[in-house]
C-alpha cells in the first residue's frame, strides 16, 4: 500500500513536472523575469530609475503594492467569500463599497462638526473608528437586504441573480448621485496616524502602513473566524458541498445570510478605508468592482487565498507599472494590468486558486 | 403543416416590420426617424450581437460596447486629418472604415481567444473587465484618444444626409439579423450550440472548443463594430466616457429587457430604451413624483429589477408566454389534443450553463 502512495506521489510530481515544461508556463517565467530583470538594472530612463542605482524608490514602490494590496484585498475578500458560498456573483459590491464611504463621510463630518476642510489633527481615532463601523454596517444591511429581498429565491439562477445586481448597482450609482452630489470627498485620517518617516532618504506616508495593518487584521480576523470557529466551519464545508451541508440538518439559509452581511461588511470597511485613501466620487463604484473582478479573477474566485494572491499580484502591477514604464510610456500602465490577466488566464483559467464552478 | 403555417406567418410579420420601417421616413416626423429610430437601430444592431453571444455561445459578453467603441475609435483616428486629438491619418473614409473593422475583429478575436476558456459566470466577469480596461486605455492613451475623445468627425459622403444613416443602419439590422438566424444552420453554428449545451462531450468528439468560442466572438466583434461605425457617424463624436462602465451595463440592459435569448428582442429592447430615454421628461406628472431626466438611470434599473424578478427572458419572453397561455386556451376549447409544439426550456443553458 505504502508503495502505491508513493508511486501515486511520484506521479503527481511527474505531472507536476510536465505542467511546468508546457509552453504557457514557459512564457510566464520568461516573462516574470525578464520584468524582474528590466525594474532591477535596465530600468533606466524611467520615473523611478534602475532598482540598483536608486533602492530608495525601489522601496517606497514596493511599499506602495504591498499597501494597496491590502486594501485591495479588503475590497475583494466580500467579494469572494460570497461567491465561494453561494455561487453569486454580487456585482453590487462596489455600489455598496461606495455607500459606505458615503455614510463615513457624512458621520465624520456630524462627528467632527465641520462640512469641508478638516484637519486631520481635529480628527481622534474615535472620529474615524465610529464612521468606519457606522459606513460599513450601513453596507453589511443594505447588503443582507439586497440578498433576502432579492437573491434568496433564485438561489443557483447565476445569471439571473448576477443581472438582478447589475440592475441594483444601476439604481443605487443613481440615487448615490441624487443624495451626495457628483464631487470628489474623502474621509480623513485620524491625526494620530498622519504622520511620514523617512526610509532610504524618500518620505513615506504612515497612513498607508495603518491602511495595511488594518487589511492584515482583517485577513486574520477571517481567516480564524473561517478556520477556528463552528459557523467558519460549516462556510468551509457549504463550499465544498451545500448539499451535504442541508442534507446535514444545518440551516444554511441562514448562514447564507450571515455570509451576506459579512461580504457587505467587509466591502463597507474596504469602501471607508478607499475613500480615506483616495476619495469617493461617483464612478468609485464601478472602479472598485472592476479591482475587486480583477482580484478575483487572478486569484480564483471563492478562495481567499486566491484573493490574497491575486491582491499581491495586482496592487505589485498597478505600483511598479507606472514607476517602471519608460517615463513617455507610462501612459500604457493600464495595458499592464492587462497583460497580467491574459497572462493568469493562459496558464490557469479559473485563477492561481480557482476551481471550474 | 402547423410549423409551416406559422414560419410562413413569422416571416410575413417580418416582411411587413421592414417594409414600415422603409415606408417610415414618409409616415412619421423626422426627429423619430433620425433621432429615434436611428438610435434605436444602432443599439439594437449592437445588442444584437449580446444575444447572438449569449443565445447561441453561452456566452454573456460586455465587451461588446467596448468594439463598438474601438471600431469607432479607430474611424476617427483614420479618417480626420486636422482633428484637436488621436493620430489624424487623414485616411479616405472608407479606407478607414476597413482599418476600423479591420482593428475591431483582431481585437475581438484576440480578446476572445484569452476568455474561450471561461464559460458563464467568469467570461461575465472577464468581459466587464475588458470593457472598463478599455475605457481607460482609450481615456490614458492621448496618441489615440485621451479623456476629450475625438470630436467633428465627418461620415462619409455617401452617408450624407440624416435619412440615408438611417436606411444604413436599417439594411445592417436587417442584415445581421438574418446573417445570425443563417449561422444558426451552418455546420459551424451547430457546433456552436453544442459548445454551448455541452463542451466537454463536443471536445471529446474532436471540435474545438476554445476555437469556436473565439470565432463566434470575432465574428459578435465585428458586428459590433458596424454598429459603433454607424454610433460615431451619428453623433460626430466618441468619447471614453460613452464606453465606460454605465454605458457597457446599459447596453447589456437593452438586451435583458428584449429577452436575452431572442435576436429580435434586441431591436425591441433598444426601442423601449430610446422612448423611455426621449419621452420620458414629456410624461405628464412624472416630475411630480421626483422622477426628472437626470433619475433616468434609476427608471431603467427599476425596469430591469422588474423584468429579472418577473420573467428573466425579457419582454419576449413575455410575449411568448401570453401567447402560449392563449393558444392553449384556445386549443383546450377547440380540441382536448391539440399538436401544440413541445414546450421550450432553453434559456437556463442559454443564460450561461447553471448546473447544481
Amino acid at each position: 500500500m505504502t508503495a502505491a502512495v508513493q508511486s501515486r506521489f511520484a506521479e503527481s510530481a511527474r505531472d507536476r513536472l510536465t505542467a511546468l515544461r508546457r509552453p504557457s508556463v514557459v512564457a510566464v517565467v520568461v516573462v516574470a523575469v525578464a520584468a524582474a530583470a528590466w525594474v532591477l538594472v535596465f530600468a533606466n530612463g524611467t520615473p523611478a530609475g534602475a532598482a540598483v542605482d536608486d533602492p530608495g524608490k525601489f522601496l517606497v514602490t514596493a511599499l506602495d503594492a504591498v499597501t494597496f494590496a491590502g486594501l485591495l484585498f479588503v475590497a475583494a475578500s466580500g467579494f469572494t467569500l460570497i461567491f465561494g458560498l453561494m455561487r453569486t456573483v454580487n456585482m453590487a459590491h462596489g455600489s455598496l463599497f461606495l455607500l459606505a464611504a458615503y455614510v463615513a463621510i457624512r458621520v465624520q463630518e456630524a462627528m467632527v462638526g465641520r462640512s469641508r476642510n478638516i484637519d486631520p489633527a481635529d480628527v481622534g481615532l474615535l472620529d474615524w473608528l465610529v464612521p468606519l463601523l457606522a459606513g460599513a454596517g450601513v453596507a453589511a444591511v443594505l447588503g443582507l437586504l439586497i440578498q433576502q429581498v432579492f437573491l434568496q429565491w433564485n438561489e443557483g439562477q447565476e445569471m439571473r441573480q448576477t443581472l438582478v445586481t447589475l440592475a441594483i448597482t444601476v439604481v443605487l450609482a443613481d440615487q448615490m448621485l441624487r443624495e451626495f452630489g457628483g464631487l470628489a470627498q474623502r474621509v480623513v485620517w485620524p491625526g494620530a496616524v498622519t504622520h511620514f518617516f523617512s526610509i532610504f532618504g524618500e518620505r513615506y506616508a504612515t497612513t498607508r502602513l495603518f491602511m495595511l495593518a488594518i487589511a492584515v487584521l482583517v485577513g486574520v480576523l477571517l481567516w480564524l473566524w473561517l478556520t477556528r470557529t463552528s459557523v467558519g466551519m460549516v462556510i468551509r464545508a457549504g463550499v465544498d458541498d451545500r448539499q451535504m451541508v442541508r442534507g446535514l440538518g444545518i440551516n444554511i439559509r441562514r448562514v447564507f445570510a450571515l455570509t451576506f452581511l459579512v461580504g457587505s461588511f467587509l466591502a463597507g470597511v474596504g469602501g471607508v478605508l478607499g475613500a480615506s485613501f483616495a476619495g469617493a466620487a461617483p464612478g468609485t463604484d464601478g472602479s472598485w468592482l472592476l479591482n475587486a473582478l480583477v482580484v478575483v479573477i487572478i486569484g480564483g474566485l471563492g478562495s481567499l487565498k486566491g484573493a490574497a494572491a491575486g491582491s499581491l499580484l495586482y496592487g505589485t502591477v498597478v505600483a511598479f507599472s507606472p514607476a517602471y514604464l519608460p517615463s513617455q510610456y507610462s501612459y500604457y500602465a493600464i495595458i499592464m494590468t492587462f497583460g497580467l490577466l491574459a497572462l493568469v488566464l493562459a496558464v490557469r483559467p479559473y485563477g492561481l486558486f480557482g476551481r471550474p464552478a | 403543416m402547423n410549423l409551416r403555417d406559422r414560419l410562413t406567418g413569422a416571416r410575413l410579420a417580418f416582411a411587413g416590420l421592414v417594409l414600415i420601417m422603409v415606408l417610415l421616413p414618409s409616415l412619421a416626423t423626422a426627429f423619430f426617424v433620425n433621432f429615434v429610430m436611428t438610435q434605436t437601430l444602432i443599439l439594437g444592431l449592437a445588442a444584437a450581437t449580446i444575444v447572438f453571444l449569449a443565445k447561441y455561445g453561452g456566452m454573456t459578453s460586455l465587451a461588446q460596447l467596448l468594439m463598438f467603441g474601438i471600431a469607432g475609435f479607430m474611424f476617427g483616428n483614420a479618417a480626420l486629418a486636422g482633428g484637436a486629438r488621436g493620430l489624424n491619418l487623414g485616411w479616405h473614409p472608407w479606407a478607414a472604415v476597413g482599418f476600423a473593422l479591420l482593428v475591431t475583429t483582431v481585437a475581438a478575436f484576440v480578446l476572445g481567444a484569452i476568455a474561450s476558456r471561461t464559460t458563464g459566470i467568469y467570461f461575465l466577469m472577464l468581459t466587464l473587465v475588458y470593457g472598463v480596461i478599455g475605457y481607460f486605455v482609450f481615456a490614458q492613451i492621448v496618441e489615440i484618444s485621451g479623456p476629450g475623445g475625438i470630436t467633428s468627425i465627418q461620415r462619409p459622403d455617401l452617408l450624407g444626409p440624416p435619412i440615408r444613416l438611417y436606411y444604413a443602419g436599417l439594411l445592417l439590422s436587417v442584415l445581421a439579423y438574418l446573417g445570425f438566424r443563417a449561422v444558426r444552420r451552418t455546420a459551424f453554428g451547430l457546433a456552436l450550440q453544442g459548445v454551448r449545451d455541452d463542451p466537454v462531450r463536443m471536445a471529446s468528439l474532436g471540435f474545438n472548443v476554445a476555437l469556436h468560442r473565439t470565432l463566434a466572438f470575432t465574428m459578435a466583434g465585428f458586428v459590433a463594430g458596424l454598429a459603433g461605425l454607424l454610433n460615431v457617424w451619428w453623433n460626430g463624436q466618441i468619447d471614453p466616457a460613452s464606453i465606460s462602465i454605465g454605458p457597457t451595463l446599459i447596453l447589456l440592459i437593452i438586451a435583458v429587457i428584449g429577452g436575452i435569448s431572442s435576436l429580435e428582442g434586441a431591436w425591441l429592447g433598444a426601442f423601449v430604451y430610446v422612448l423611455v430615454f426621449t419621452y420620458l421628461r414629456d410624461l405628464p406628472l412624472v416630475d411630480r413624483i421626483g422622477i426628472t431626466e437626470a433619475r433616468f438611470n434609476t427608471v431603467i434599473g427599476v425596469i430591469v429589477l422588474a423584468i429579472m424578478v418577473l420573467s428573466p427572458e425579457g419582454l419576449t419572453g413575455i410575449g411568448q408566454r401570453l401567447r402560449r397561455r392563449l393558444r392553449r386556451r384556445v386549443a383546450a376549447e377547440a380540441a382536448p389534443t391539440a399538436g401544440d409544439s413541445l414546450p421550450v426550456h432553453t434559456t437556463q443553458k442559454e443564460l450561461g450553463g447553471t448546473r447544481p
